[in-house]
């Protein structure tokens, strides 16, 4: 309490300040002036992260979306009963041999030849006959093995061109460069403007990219497998971190004792969140390859690495949701005479649970997005099979990218971006989910 | 001395509910309770009053052992509800909590529904067989509250859509649901507004019949209005203990004096 003496010991009192003097008004302008100077460069610093963004997507849009196109050309293919007089004449195993051993080729090649009459050296009846893809065999296979009726037919049929032609087609091969630099010689250009002339040259939409797995030939690949892959090695680690790090952060919040040992514990995860990921890649080789002798290449191993990976994202998470859930919550329930098991199981963890689950969400994304680990594992093979399960062989989406972004086919530049696009849209779909988990949930105490 | 005071101004031959003798309770170095002896009877309001940081709150904590929940927290003493000592072994705390329930200064309902918000406690407690007997508590309670009319066609909406007030009551309803014997309210009314606050005040006027309650008040008025039996505590100690006819008429301790005069505080 102030006592009277006090005011009067006081008695030089302050001049009032002079808030108009120019010094003053200087303070103000100066005030807006560095405001003004930050959000200016906070708006460069938006902007420039947009033109970074819109550029990276833009050009992998660019040059993907041609990916998820294929050029097919139209022949008429006669069922000639001389290359399948096996299939007629056989039965039982032998029959299966003879779907199988048939030489489908001489099919398209006659027909090709039966196109352009014209070509009669041997070098350019071979250019001719690379005109459509390896793929067209399968093709024609299956369509005997469902009729074999058609032997002796004649089928106007949309075969998969080869790639170099898929090329030539897109204009990813310019005309205007000299016939020694390019894939397609002018031989070929003719064949392709002849047949297009005549509407037998068409692009569609590319299923077989959404179908297939991984090949060598550039129109065959697809990325089913390595989705597949993805989705293996992403349950496992969902399996795997989703439960031990919950139960961790639990623990961490609700019953481990504050002392030093926890503190370290504390310390040692928020490290292991910024280890790089190709470390644990050596962790998985060394642990789960080498001393559990876990099969090669396998969404399991896979998926075990990438949960160690995961499992501090998802801990870290997990406590701040946990924390956030008010104390007042906890001391309701423990009034009410809850037990502490009873309060963490029926409050606090379904209250943080929508926070859970989006560090979760968060965390399988950045797995999902994860090649280094998975090349130190293997997962880095040529796998033209779909995997059947977590245990057989298979790659993962990201890794698929890197081994087309290294093979020299000119049309795998397209499959790269086109598989990324594939790959980013899962990733804003997981981010999507997320932010929406967030917002619908979300709860104000 | 302060024991001799808390021990003489008792006018009453009854047996206590809860007794505390020589409860000295620590956080860490500080010494937040300085050998306290109070006594509580059923069907009777004992307000604890004083200054913020005497240690009114640490002590009504200390009657149904929520302090186990602070880690720095230790308690010395004998505390006993109906002369067994609550921090015996052999008491079960989830068991002392159901006995002795608490009601806390900001209403914090469940983010469930109304019916679950009561219903809670007899759930975990397993003291409804079937949904019958568990729809009876919930009305009980809720009715002895004084909030049936007001939620009884929307049992389903949130607790935490109510207001303040109603939030309040619910959670005095979800407190009765486990049928205690002591309630603990912890300035159960210093987030409400008056019209509210008299409301509370009411119902405690009415639930004093069935159940003891001990109520921490920063209201005097409140206070003198609701409690029949006062505790002033002053840091960490037990300044004086009474009626509470006695302790604002009539205050024997000159601070209790200077506090209820609204000379500090």
């Amino acid at each position: 309490m102030s006592k009277p003496e006090d005011l009067e010991k006081g008695s030089k009192l302050p001049q009032p300040t002079a808030w108009k003097s120019n010094e003053m008004l200087k303070r103000v302008k100066g005030r807006y002036r560095s405001e003004g100077r930050f959000k200016a460069m906070g708006f460069a610093a938006i902007c420039a992260a947009i033109i970074a963004l819109v550029l990276l997507v833009g050009s992998i849009f660019l040059t993907g979306i041609a990916g998820f196109s294929q050029t097919y050309v139209k022949l008429d293919i006669y069922f000639d009963p001389a290359v399948l007089e096996e299939i007629q004449t056989s039965s039982g195993e032998d029959l299966e041999n003879a779907f199988i051993s048939a030489n489908y080729a001489k099919l398209t090649q006659d027909s090709l030849r039966k196109l352009f009459p014209e070509v009669k050296s041997r070098r350019e009846v071979f250019r001719l006959f690379q005109f459509v893809s390896p793929g067209s065999r399968t093709q024609l296979q299956n369509i005997v093995r469902e009729d074999p009726g058609v032997i002796g037919k004649t089928q106007s049929l949309w075969i998969l061109a080869a790639d170099d032609v898929d090329m030539f087609v897109k204009g990813k091969i310019s005309r205007n460069v000299a016939q020694s630099d390019r894939k397609v010689s002018d031989l070929q250009i003719g064949w392709i403007d002849s047949l297009s002339a005549d509407g037998r040259l068409v692009k569609r939409f590319n299923w077989r990219f959404f179908s297939s797995g991984d090949s060598r030939e550039p129109e065959l690949a697809g990325i089913w497998g390595a989705t597949v892959g993805s989705f293996y090695t992403l349950l496992v680690t969902l399996i795997v971190a989703f439960p031990i790090g919950v139960l961790a952060a639990i623990y961490l919040e609700e019953f481990a004792p504050q002392n030093k040992i926890t503190d370290i514990i504390e310390v040692n995860i928020n490290n292991l969140a910024a280890v790089p990921s190709i470390v644990f890649g050596l962790l998985g080789l060394a642990i789960f390859l080498n001393v559990f002798q876990f099969p090669r290449s396998a969404p399991v191993v896979g998926g075990l690495t990438l949960a160690l990976m995961t499992l501090p994202t998802i801990i870290i998470a997990a406590r701040a949701a946990i924390k956030a859930v008010p104390p007042s919550i906890r001391d309701a329930a423990t009034g009410l005479g809850a037990s502490p098991n009873q309060v963490v199981f029926h409050h606090v963890l379904p209250l943080s649970m929508p926070g859970i689950m989006t560090g979760t969400i968060i965390g399988m994304a950045q797995a999902l997005g994860e090649t280094a680990p998975l090349l130190m594992i293997g997962m880095v093979a040529f796998v033209v099979d779909i995997p059947q399960g977590i245990f057989d062989a298979s790659t993962a989406l990201p890794v698929q990218i890197f081994l087309w972004a290294d093979s020299p086919e000119r049309a795998f530049v397209e499959k790269t971006s086109a598989a990324i696009i594939v790959l980013l849209a899962f990733l804003v779909t997981m981010n999507g989910l997320a932010i929406w988990l967030r917002q619908k949930f979300e709860r104000r105490w | 001395m302060n024991i001799q005071a808390a021990d003489t101004n008792i006018t009453t031959d009854r047996e206590p509910k809860m007794q505390a003798r020589r409860v000295n309770v620590f956080y860490g170095d500080t010494h937040a309770l300085k050998d306290v002896n109070l006594d509580i009877y059923a069907d009777e309001v004992t307000a604890l009053i004083g200054p913020s940081g005497c240690g009114k709150s640490t002590f009504l904590r200390c009657l149904n052992r929520m302090n186990d929940t602070v880690a720095s927290c230790r308690v010395k003493g004998v505390m006993t509800l109906d002369n067994e000592d609550i921090y015996s072994k052999q008491v079960d705390v989830v068991q002392l909590r159901a006995r002795v329930g608490m009601v806390f200064q900001k209403p914090n309902p469940f983010p469930k529904s109304i019916y679950d918000n009561v219903a809670y406690g007899p759930r975990i407690h397993g003291l409804a067989r079937k949904g019958d007997e568990l729809d009876e508590i919930v009305f009980t309670s809720l009715q002895k509250a004084g909030l049936w009319d007001e939620v009884k066609d929307r049992l389903d909406t949130s607790g935490t859509a109510l207001s303040g007030g109603q939030q309040q009551r619910l959670c005095i309803a979800r407190a009765i649901a486990v049928n205690p014997e002591v309630i603990l309210m912890d300035e159960p009314c210093s987030a409400l507004d008056p019209i509210a606050t008299a409301k509370i005040e009411e119902l405690i006027d009415e639930l004093k019949g069935h159940y003891a309650i001990v109520i921490v008040t920063h209201s005097m008025q409140q206070a003198a209005r609701v409690s029949q039996k006062t505790a002033f505590f002053h840091l960490g100690n037990l300044v004086e203990y009474g009626d509470t006819v006695e302790i604002f008429t009539n205050p024997q301790e000159p601070k209790t004096k200077d506090y209820i005069t609204g000379r500090y505080g």
